[in-house]
């Protein structure tokens, strides 16, 4: 069955690099008015190193779509289905409701569990997933995308990661910069990459296997190919100049990038195999930050050629150059939904810098964000949310809005700067 | 949007005073000039009252840095060591011409010695094209140096975008400190 093989390629995934003690917390700051009610009853278990129900709970609230049953309101605390009494859930309001055990047999644990319509008195899931104390974990994450997929329609997003860049300072105008990976929630932050030279524009590889970033470490512009089972890295560009901005090409042979070598900053694709470079653009102005569309036929990158940065789209073998964006006197840093159908970009007026999303058909810009310094966008790989990176009052922080703006969350990192956040594309 | 002359003699003076460590920290006299500026700019009843009392300021930071001795701790070694940008602009401003000027002449009599112009940009936009734009300010000084017959061997360029601030804070103040080109001398 597909999910068990799912549960063991995330253990074969898991990262064996230093733990970090920072941690981010999320905070929902809007949630959709037509939130699902859902009461998730904590699953019975003798002893149980983690507490399953709350890491489900927290993922389900914290997507915005459902309104979350307090465990205090629940008529009774049911494990098996013959303990559940529709009516009494019915009364409190709620529509479905989730039960669970957990079994442990000597360090390895058998977790069950069902989702059930309430008003239709009928079972919609029901599964037994074997899980050792150290994945248990991933195991409630599994839970909740099943639970969310089941509801939603949509692929769940909960057992995903999130890369991004830490700074803190060292006094005397120096920093250190570190690369952390961390579980769609925020916990378990590890740090992959570390240096008292800038890390940015950490990029996963289509498979989430990799991750291309460009680290200063060695007083210049690199940059690494990063296999993150391992930690085992590739030195892939280390050109005179810019070499910024990769992007992997969705079928994960090349990366697109930014070199000044020639003169300009301008767009080239490397072939990881070969190390052939093709040139993709060729003006005299800054050409940087290259985005694949989903089928690889297209880069859409941002341009100065204009005066100002605008987007454009070229061919992916080069050629075909047009201007995408007209509206805004800033349109930069394009990222792509994962269905290709939209663009979210950083979109400046004035010293007001915000997340916009284009839809491709009809190239009309929404802003979904409130300013004044949002960056970075990355859509969640179902495509439901955009995550990106703002400043206030001289911290950065991370947050999260849905595609049509309306729901908002906030994740709150307990140290330094974070920023430049890249939502792994496969769970 | 002129430094007035006094500045400018200022700047250099100060410059020629103490040498300074390669540290890549930007000195303070130009810090120091570089708020004259701000008071000129901002408005008209800020003169020499206000340029006097920064000159002093700057004056005590570099002594309190301590700076070492060294290669560069000679008297002709230019002090000032940070070019400053207009926004979204890597032209470098008639105010700074003497002093990149004073740099090229520096590494024209010196061969031996290499320089790194390190370029920045402010927090405002995204990270990469600002990295483009700090990398322009870089080039814009090594062409200007080029021009003065500094050899393309004595240039390196490198740029950090927005990724080291000398200013923290969200305003101009602190965003025209940081749109700048370093010039670092390599031991």
């Amino acid at each position: 069955m597909n999910f068990f093989k799912l549960i063991c390629i995330c253990v074969m995934l898991g990262f064996s690099i230093s733990n970090s003690h920072a941690e981010l917390t999320i905070e929902i700051t809007e949630g959709v008015e037509s939130a699902l009610p859902l009461a998730v009853v904590p699953f019975a278990a003798q002893s149980m190193p983690v507490d399953i129900r709350n890491i489900i709970n927290a993922d389900l609230e914290r997507s915005g779509y459902f309104k979350m049953m307090a465990e205090q309101g629940m008529p009774s605390r049911p494990s098996t289905p013959a303990e559940v009494d529709f009516n009494s859930w019915k009364g409190v309001g709620q529509n479905y409701l989730t039960i669970g055990r957990v079994t442990n047999n000597g360090g390895q644990y058998s977790v069950e569990f069902q989702l059930f319509d309430v008003y239709k008195s009928e079972q919609l899931l029901g599964y037994q997933i074997n899980s050792s104390a150290a994945d248990l974990r991933k195991t409630a994450h599994t839970i909740s995308d099943m639970i969310f997929e089941k509801l939603t329609g949509k692929k769940g997003v909960f057992s995903g990661r999130i890369a991004y860049i830490t700074s803190n300072s060292l006094g005397n105008k120096k920093w250190t910069y570190q690369l952390q990976v961390a579980d769609a929630d925020g916990v378990n932050p590890q740090t992959i990459a570390t240096s008292n030279e800038p890390i940015m524009s950490p990029s996963w590889s289509p498979d989430g296997r990799q991750m291309a970033y460009v680290s200063f470490e060695r007083k210049r512009a690199a940059i690494y190919v990063q296999t993150l089972a391992t930690g085992a890295r590739t030195r892939v560009a280390e050109f005179a100049g810019i070499n910024g901005a990769p992007a992997w090409s969705p079928d994960s042979t090349r990366l697109a990038l930014t070199l000044s070598k020639d003169g300009s900053p301008d767009i080239y694709v490397l072939n990881l195999a070969t190390r052939a470079l093709t040139k993709i653009t060729n003006s005299l102005a800054i050409d940087t930050e290259p985005t694949w569309s989903p089928d690889g036929n297209n880069i859409v990158f941002t341009s100065g050629r204009g005066g100002k940065p605008q987007l454009y789209m070229a061919s992916s073998q080069g050629g075909n150059e047009q201007r995408i964006t007209f509206t805004g006197d800033y349109n930069a840093r394009a990222s792509f939904s994962p269905d290709g159908k939209y663009l979210a970009m950083v979109h400046g007026n004035g010293n007001n810098y915000r997340i916009g999303v284009m839809d491709m058909a009809s190239r009309a810009i929404n802003v979904l964000t409130s300013g004044p310094t949002d960056e970075s966008p990355s859509f969640a790989p179902n495509g439901t949310m955009i995550l990106y990176a703002s400043r206030k009052g001289g911290a950065g922080f991370l947050s999260a809005v849905s595609l049509d703006g309306k729901m908002q969350q906030k994740l709150v990192f307990n140290s330094g700067e974070v920023r430049e956040p890249a939502w792994s594309p496969v769970p | 949007m002129k430094l007035n002359n006094t500045l400018i003699a200022l700047l250099i003076s100060t410059s020629l005073l103490t040498a300074c460590s390669d540290d890549k920290k930007p000195i303070s006299a130009a810090d120091s000039v570089r708020t004259g500026v701000g008071s000129v700019n901002g408005a008209s009843t800020n003169g020499l009252n206000n340029a006097g009392g920064m000159n002093a300021q700057g004056l005590a930071g570099m002594n309190g840095m301590g700076e070492g001795s060294g290669e560069y701790n000679d008297p002709n070694s230019p002090q000032a060591k940070v070019i400053y940008f207009m926004i979204d602009s890597s032209d470098v401003q008639p105010d700074f011409v003497p002093v990149v000027n004073a740099h090229a002449q520096y590494l024209v009599a010196n061969p031996s010695i290499h320089i790194i112009l390190e370029g920045n940009s402010d927090e405002r936009g995204s990270r990469e094209y600002n990295v483009a734009l700090g990398e322009q300010r870089a080039r814009s000084v090594a062409n200007m140096m080029k021009a003065q017959g500094v050899s393309d061997s004595q240039l390196q360029t490198v740029s950090y975008g927005e990724e080291k601030p000398a200013a923290m804070g969200n305003d101009e103040s602190a965003w025209e400190q940081n749109r700048r080109v370093e010039i670092v001398y390599v031991r």
